[in-house]
């Protein structure tokens, strides 16, 4: 979880990174340095990796002679050893698979935070609305934010999968989903 | 005689109309997902995995081999109609086929890499059947250390070899070896990275990291780049072939598959090389040099029958090792583990109605993919038209519904959405997704074997090393490993060599 928000962070602040230096990038397009925010979350990565294993019991019994506490270790010094060496990397030049391709382009934090969002509303209602209602709005809410503009023919959409899905899954194949405030209606 | 004997069995559970059902459901969804751009066949069955809960394991398995082999049939059509390959085993499709397209032929390169794929399928499935025993032979002598070694060998080998950038590499495979590692330590049944949250205590499914990657993360770095420009779908004609094509192809079938299943079958071989291989020898071998580049059908069949062949070859180490070498192998391998079964060596003794049902369903598969898609083709590209919010809608859509199923707690969305943000980063910045994925399944696989070999020495660290088979995998695990350097000293040289004769 905490991974996940340095990661969102990372991202949020690449795209200030990326759009500050649009017309830098267009005059020296071979870094990419947006790419640090990526040794960042890796050196934080290994932070909480070794801090949680510095808390671990060093025990060790006759069945297991180590215990638990060497491996989270190595990971964390590993992910620091890489780390500095991705920053190198990405300093001299470095690029991923693609090549770089899209290092200089526009990154639309909007739409993805507007996804998100429909995404968390749809894991704060489940238990409540049920998978009904709430992948009905998960549904319809994706599909606006990525574009439709047929709003009720999109909504019509939504209801259809969500009542197919429920009864086709959970109530055909015993798929574990929640019927929710429509308990009994279903 | 035996295996054979066992094959006929596996063919006779699975032509039963209920179980060609189901084969049939597993091709048709394999294709679909596999043709979606970014998905594949690992994500396939990963959103698959939780409605099979309900089924008996052999028609679950039944299914995940449709998807496998349909998974692919989709993956190249993508690559020759869309441009942009799904993944990176199709790059090489990528060139010659969307050439092809353009020029009309796209009819041509879709009926040579289907049939290329059914050859290759066909082919190395048989070679399946003969070399998995081999291997289980082979592998039951194994210890605790030899299985640490080739663990190791394998997680080096997916970071380092496949891929064009070893640091990004390694750092998607340390992330994946760090989601590994939470949850309750097996041994000691301490928790690890927790964080005092009890929902982590069980670890992070597979299925979650699957979806969360690639669905999730497919999503939202669509809506990144939402107003990034289109994709371009070249239309296609006909899908069918003339005497030329036939009498150009059935060369490049044949090298592709005997290039391809090798490298599947080695730890971490992957596609990425025997595509690439077939290629440049496809290119040496044509009478017709001056198409390539330019569409050449030879580009096209060879590369698509070495995929097809090294997807195959994986099942190899995933059946008679219990060693996962791709991401559909990783997602196959947690689909045994949910069934409690433990691929390996003794899966054979153990569980060998399954796996004969299962490799007998490869070639039902197979077979089904060739008669459905030939003339269906057509259809299958109407869903590449599906505009992209309905599609990605539905995509986040199923993959909710899959992963709250894992466990029936809303906790999984929430950890779906964190990975889906890691994918999303990972795509920006051009980081491989396996190397993680293998991680996540084959890091606690590993330290297992290692406390394992620890435990039998006493605490003495020289029980990791054991045999003379750990110390062969160790030493090609340190040329994998020392590769760059001497590639370095070398261009070093050269370079001085070249300062002197000018100087």
């Amino acid at each position: 979880m905490t991974g996940a928000e340095h990661e969102a962070t990372a991202n949020g602040a690449a795209e200030d990174a990326a759009a500050a230096d649009g017309d830098a990038a267009a005059a020296v397009p071979k870094r990419d340095l947006a790419q640090l925010w990526v040794c960042a979350f890796l050196a934080v990565l290994g932070v909480l990796v070794i801090v949680d294993a510095a808390r671990l019991g060093g025990f060790s019994a006759s069945n297991d002679p180590i215990g638990p506490k060497p491996v989270p270790i190595i990971l964390g010094v590993l992910l620091f050893a890489v780390a500095a060496f991705y920053a190198i990397d990405a300093l001299r030049g470095g690029h991923g698979e693609d090549g770089g391709a899209h290092a200089g382009e526009r990154f639309d934090v909007r739409t993805v935070a507007l996804l998100c969002a429909v995404f968390v509303a749809n894991a704060l209602l489940i238990d409540w609305l049920g998978w009904v209602i709430s992948g009905s709005l998960l549904f319809w809410g994706a599909a606006i934010v990525l574009g439709s503009r047929r709003y009720f023919l999109t909504l019509a959409a939504a209801v259809v999968l969500g009542l197919a899905t429920f009864y086709g899954f959970a109530i055909g194949l015993g798929l574990g989903l929640p019927a929710g405030v429509l308990q009994g209606i279903l | 005689m035996d295996n054979l004997n066992s094959l006929l069995d596996g063919f006779a559970a699975i032509l039963t109309p209920g179980n060609l059902l189901i084969a049939l459901i597993g091709v048709t969804i394999g294709t679909a997902v596999g043709m979606l751009p970014g998905l594949g066949t690992a994500m396939a069955i990963a959103l698959l995995l939780p409605i099979t809960y309900g089924m008996e394991p052999t028609q679950a398995f039944i299914m995940f081999g449709g998807i496998f082999y349909g998974g692919m049939y989709g993956g190249s059509t993508t690559a020759i109609l869309l441009n942009t390959p799904g993944q990176s085993s199709s790059v090489v499709t990528v060139l010659e086929g969307f050439k092809m397209a353009k020029n009309g032929r796209g009819g041509q390169a879709l009926a040579t890499a289907a049939i290329g794929s059914f050859v290759a399928g066909t082919i190395a499935t048989v070679a399946l059947v003969f070399v998995t025993p081999i291997t289980v032979d082979f592998a039951i002598g194994l210890g605790a250390p030899e299985y640490f070694a080739i663990m190791v060998l394998a997680l080096v080998a997916t970071a380092s070899v496949l891929g064009s950038s070893r640091i990004r590499g390694f750092a998607s495979l340390l992330v994946g070896l760090v989601i590994g590692t939470i949850g309750i330590d097996a041994v000691t049944g301490q928790q690890r990275l927790t964080y005092g949250m009890p929902e982590l205590a069980n670890g992070i499914d597979i299925v979650v990291v699957a979806v969360g990657a690639f669905a999730v993360g497919e999503a939202l770095w669509t809506a990144a780049r939402r107003r990034n420009g289109k994709d371009e779908i070249v239309p296609v004609g006909r899908v069918w072939m003339g005497r030329g094509d036939w009498r150009r192809s059935w060369g490049p079938w044949l090298r592709g598959s005997a290039l391809g299943f090798p490298f599947g079958a080695v730890p971490a071989g992957g596609a990425e090389v025997p595509t690439f291989l077939s290629y440049v020898t496809e290119r040496r071998l044509s009478k017709h040099k001056s198409e390539f580049g330019n569409g050449a059908i030879e580009g096209v069949a060879g590369p698509e029958a070495a995929n097809n062949a090294s997807a195959a070859g994986t099942l190899v180490p995933m059946l008679a090792l219990g060693l996962p070498c791709n991401a559909t192998a990783a997602v196959m391998l947690a689909a045994f583990q949910t069934y409690g079964i433990q691929p390996g060596p003794l899966l054979f003794e153990q569980e060998s109605a399954l796996v004969w049902t299962l490799i007998a369903g490869l070639f039902v598969g197979n077979a089904m993919l060739l008669v459905l898609n030939m003339p269906l083709i057509p259809v299958w590209v109407k869903l590449l038209r599906i505009p992209k919010p309905y599609l990605f809608a539905g995509i986040l859509f199923f993959a909710s519904m899959g992963a709250y199923a894992t466990s029936g707690q809303a906790f999984e969305l929430y950890v779906l959405l964190a990975l889906g943000l890691l994918g999303l980063g990972m795509r920006r910045f051009g980081i491989p997704m396996l190397p993680m994925i293998v991680g996540v399944i084959l890091g606690p696989m590993a330290e297992r074997q290692a406390r394992m070999s620890l435990q039998l020495s006493g605490g003495d660290l020289s029980g990791l090393v054991g045999g003379p088979v750990a110390w062969t995998v160790y030493g090609i695990i340190a040329v994998i490993a020392l590769w760059p350097l001497a590639m370095l000293v070398r261009r070093r040289a050269v370079r001085d060599r070249e300062a002197v004769a000018a100087g």
